[in-house]
């Protein structure tokens, strides 16, 4: 790709992506403001997560693009195609097999490993937002780790229904100081990013914040000690593969409310279909 | 209980512009005692309940507040994370209005239980129990526990309030014309709330005040304001009985009169 | 050098427009645009300008952007004025959108249903990189063609609706409200609202949704299903009795699935909004989804704490033409007015001049 820079930024920019992404690491959970660049992809589809990727890459990496947690959903497809075009870098669908992995709303079924980056699309990086929508407010808010807004709609949700109402992008105390939005993965996939081998990263272009969770971090889904985190997955196992312990998307098969599930995970029911 | 004072004060001073608001004012505060300030509109009270309770710095002057092991703090001095800390804590605040202390869109139960979960509580259970057990202390009923404040009357507010600021215990507790506003019956009520349960828990109270019948009933001590100075403190009965100050003596005497 | 009263106005507007007929057509020497150069090539222009202006044609949208030099407000304004002329002669039977030839068809709430995810002409994943080969006049590769596919494609909603998880759609029985021949006025029934978002600024909307999306009066919506194409447009003439087709819009609908609603005692169910648009214009067809739950939080028993939220303040301002006029009628004399503020202003400076000569 002629006239542009290997990963389409320029190396100051970069520069800056990266000394922003240390002070990420240096405080988990901590969203640190950068300056977020235009990018060729609209605000909203994924040019945080591109530009930390894009910092982060380097002409060894392997890199993998999941959407919903599938390899080869529109606009997975083009992400990648932008960094093979960009960057000239192998490209891969097997989880194991990738260096960097970006995602939107998902974390692969494989476990992680510790030479592994895994790079989160950020749509609302402020996990206070739906409580509060003032930035000035929010950020005083964890200056002082002055949370009580979200305990009292833990709180609420117990008192009105029975049960904490939070489906995806479960809000996490991250080493147990900051509140932190994991994006919208499903509650599910929480459990996956407490103590994780891999270096977390999670990048929101339009609202322009970086955060990050170091390798081997304590992430806690907050709950109560008697309503305690319970992740909602549908009970019927993958109509492909079999499996029983993945998430599963709902495909709906005909008019006539027919429906099978399958695993979000395209890779992992794939290597589960081919191990068969 | 220490001899030393929970919260005393020296010499604050601060100006609005030209108009000058408090003037080199001293006072002291022990636990288990209410001081009530009085005045009229104007006196600097209110001023002088937002310097000593942090919300206001003084141009000159000193607020030191000594923490459960005696040790003093300058307040305008600390961490704004260990003031807020404090306030959040250790201390309260019950305002005039309590649409402004109150998360109008949550729960009674909700906000009772909020400076709970604020100091880790984690048991949602025990969280309701605790609310409940508030809600009884000052007569509120039980089952409107699960009720948005917007449905309570300005008395029952007012309650709710008083036991959102207290379910942590406080050891100090500022409170800005806790009856105004209210029907005098339901004034009758909530002050004997509030003496009890004041002497119950021992905590530490200043109250500021402009109905001098209110300062009576709750205050211990109390100290008279005229624009901007403390002109008089003493035993409350001995200064509203035998007052020195003029401007005491037209206080005192424009209730007898009424 | 005496002051003379000023006279020639008539003048100088003829020659401002002649001036304004000159920077119009531009350079001489280049060649001049054609208005089915504009309908076929500028085609997202004209849609906007077409529903904006509440009126469906594109020759016309044609004509009133290059009358209006390509600003796209004027055009609406002009094709708005047009319209006022218009005798209107049949009311159209509703539109069944269930019918439309979808040129495009997605869900973001499924990831696969019958019928298919159809991407259609879409921006969506192009990546915005300036190509420059488009400066020159080359015909761009054919698409690659297949066969139509025959197989139903039910509405997202009834599938939703089917296990009582969506909320019902309102009655359709009752005749509609008329914006364009009655004021409006408050409470407004949802068919005005929808309405008043139909024609209403594209970049208000856009950022009334945005806001929603933010925090201010959220609602968690999800993209149930965006249609894209053509429909046909039936009337009943009385002197034959039954519907003919008089001809075809293309459409852009978009159903928003909402937050849900319920309590302990109550199922909860996800609520709706909803938006339809001439043209291919999704950005409004979504925006106009969002507002239009926002706009029902009262009716749902929410919080009204948003801007987007507040009937009043979104539809006495999402009308551009009328948002146009009056902003730009600032620009009229007002030296009347001003000059008595003047006096008072100066009045009000000599009385504290005075006060403070007297201390």
């Amino acid at each position: 790709m002629q006239g542009y820079n290997f990963a389409y930024l320029d190396e100051q920019t970069k520069r800056m992506i990266r000394r922003a992404l240390l002070k990420a690491v240096a405080i988990p959970g901590h969203q640190v403001p950068f300056g977020s660049r235009e990018m060729p992809l609209p605000y909203g589809w994924g040019t945080g997560g591109i530009q930390v990727t894009a910092a982060v890459l380097g002409r060894n990496d392997t890199l993998k693009v999941i959407d919903q947690g599938a390899d080869d959903t529109t606009n997975a497809v083009s992400i990648r195609h932008f960094f093979g075009r960009t960057a000239g870098v192998r490209t891969t669908t097997h989880t194991a097999e990738a260096t960097v992995i970006q995602t939107r709303h998902r974390i692969p079924e494989e476990k992680l490993r510790e030479d592994q980056i895994i790079v989160y699309q950020v749509p609302q990086p402020e996990p206070l937002w739906k409580l509060e929508p003032s930035r000035v407010e929010t950020k005083r808010m964890h200056a002082l780790a002055d949370y009580g807004l979200m305990h009292v709609k833990l709180y609420e949700d117990v008192a009105r229904l029975g049960q904490i109402s939070i489906s995806y992008d479960y809000p996490v105390m991250v080493n147990n100081r900051y509140l932190m939005s994991p994006s919208p993965i499903p509650a599910y996939d929480n459990p996956k990013m407490n103590r994780m081998p891999a270096l977390q990263l999670f990048g929101a272009g339009r609202e322009k914040r970086i955060y990050a969770i170091p390798p081997w971090t304590e992430v806690r889904s907050l709950d109560f000690d008697d309503h305690p985190f319970r992740p909602i997955n549908a009970t019927q196992a993958c109509g492909l593969c079999g499996a029983t312990d993945s998430y599963k998307d709902e495909v709906i098969t005909d008019d006539r409310g027919g429906r099978m599930f399958v695993c979000s995970d395209t890779d992992h029911c794939e290597q589960r279909r081919d191990a068969a | 209980m220490s001899d030393d004072p929970i919260l005393s004060a020296r010499g604050l001073t601060l100006s609005f512009g030209a108009i000058p608001a408090l003037l080199n004012v001293d006072i002291e505060l022990y636990l288990g005692e209410i001081v009530a300030i009085v005045g009229e509109s104007g006196s600097g009270k209110t001023t002088l309940l937002n310097v000593l309770s942090g919300h206001l710095a003084p141009r000159s002057g000193i607020v030191t507040y000594r923490d459960p092991d005696g040790a003093p703090h300058d307040v305008h001095a600390m961490p704004s994370p260990m003031l807020r800390g404090l306030q959040r804590s250790d201390w309260g605040f019950v305002h005039q209005d309590p649409r402004r202390n109150l998360r109008m869109n949550v729960s009674a139960g909700g906000n009772v239980g909020e400076r709970l979960m604020a100091q880790g509580a984690r048991h949602y259970g025990d969280i309701r129990a605790q609310a409940l057990d508030w809600l009884e202390q000052v007569e509120i009923d039980a089952d409107r526990i699960d009720d948005l404040p917007r449905t309570f009357s300005g008395g029952m507010l007012q309650r709710l309030q008083i036991a959102r600021t207290l379910v942590t215990h406080p050891r100090l507790v500022f409170m800005d014309e806790p009856t105004g506003g209210l029907d005098v019956s339901v004034q009758a009520r909530l002050l004997d709330l509030i003496r009890s349960l004041v002497a119950r828990l021992g905590v530490a109270v200043v109250l500021v005040t402009h109905d001098i019948a209110v300062a009576r009933l709750l205050g211990h001590r109390i100290a008279v304001m005229q624009r901007g100075r403390v002109v008089e403190t003493g035993l409350t009965d001995q200064v509203l009985d035998d007052p020195r100050h003029p401007y005491t003596q037209l206080l005192v005497s424009s209730v007898l009169q009424a | 050098m005496a002051y003379v009263a000023v006279k020639g106005g008539e003048r100088a507007i003829r020659n401002a427009h002649a001036w304004l007929a000159e920077e119009r057509r531009g350079d001489s020497s280049v060649p001049d645009l054609g208005l089915a150069q504009i309908r076929e090539q500028l085609g997202r222009a004209i849609d906007r300008v077409m529903a904006e202006g509440s009126c469906y044609d594109p020759d016309l949208a044609a004509l009133a952007i290059k009358q209006a030099q390509g600003d796209l407000i004027e055009a609406v304004f002009l094709l708005r004025a047009y319209r006022t002329t218009l005798p209107r002669f049949a009311h159209s039977a509703p539109i069944d959108t269930a019918k439309i030839a979808a040129a495009r068809r997605i869900s973001a709430i499924f990831k696969d249903v019958p019928g298919g995810q159809i991407l259609g002409p879409t921006y969506d994943y192009t990546h915005r990189l300036l190509d420059f080969e488009l400066a020159e006049s080359q015909p761009p590769p054919d698409a690659p063609l297949a066969a139509p596919d025959p197989s139903p494609m039910p509405r997202v909603h009834d599938i939703l609706g089917r296990e009582g998880l969506l909320e019902a759609d309102g009655p359709i029985d009752a005749e509609p409200a008329d914006l364009t021949r009655e004021p409006l006025s408050f409470p407004a029934g949802r068919d005005v609202r929808l309405q008043a978002l139909a024609r209403g600024d594209e970049g208000f909307l856009l950022s009334m949704g945005y806001s929603t999306q933010r925090g201010y009066g959220g609602s968690h919506p999800f993209a149930g299903e965006i249609r894209v194409g053509e429909v046909s447009v039936e009337i009943t003439p009385p002197e034959l009795g039954f519907a003919i087709d008089i001809g075809d819009l293309t459409v852009t609908e978009c159903q928003m699935v909402n937050q849900f609603k319920g309590s302990k005692t109550q199922p909860p169910q996800f609520t709706r909004g909803y938006g339809l648009v001439f043209g291919f214009s999704e950005r409004k067809a979504m925006s106009m989804a969002l507002v239009d739950r926002a706009l029902r939080a009262a009716e749902l028993g929410e919080d009204v704490t948003a801007p987007a939220q507040s009937p009043e303040f979104v539809l006495y301002h999402s009308d551009n033409v009328e948002a146009t006029g009056f902003v730009e009628h600032l620009k009229l004399p007002h030296y009347v007015d001003f000059q008595s503020e003047l006096q008072n202003v100066r009045r009000l400076r000599e009385a504290v001049d005075q006060r403070e000569a007297a201390e």
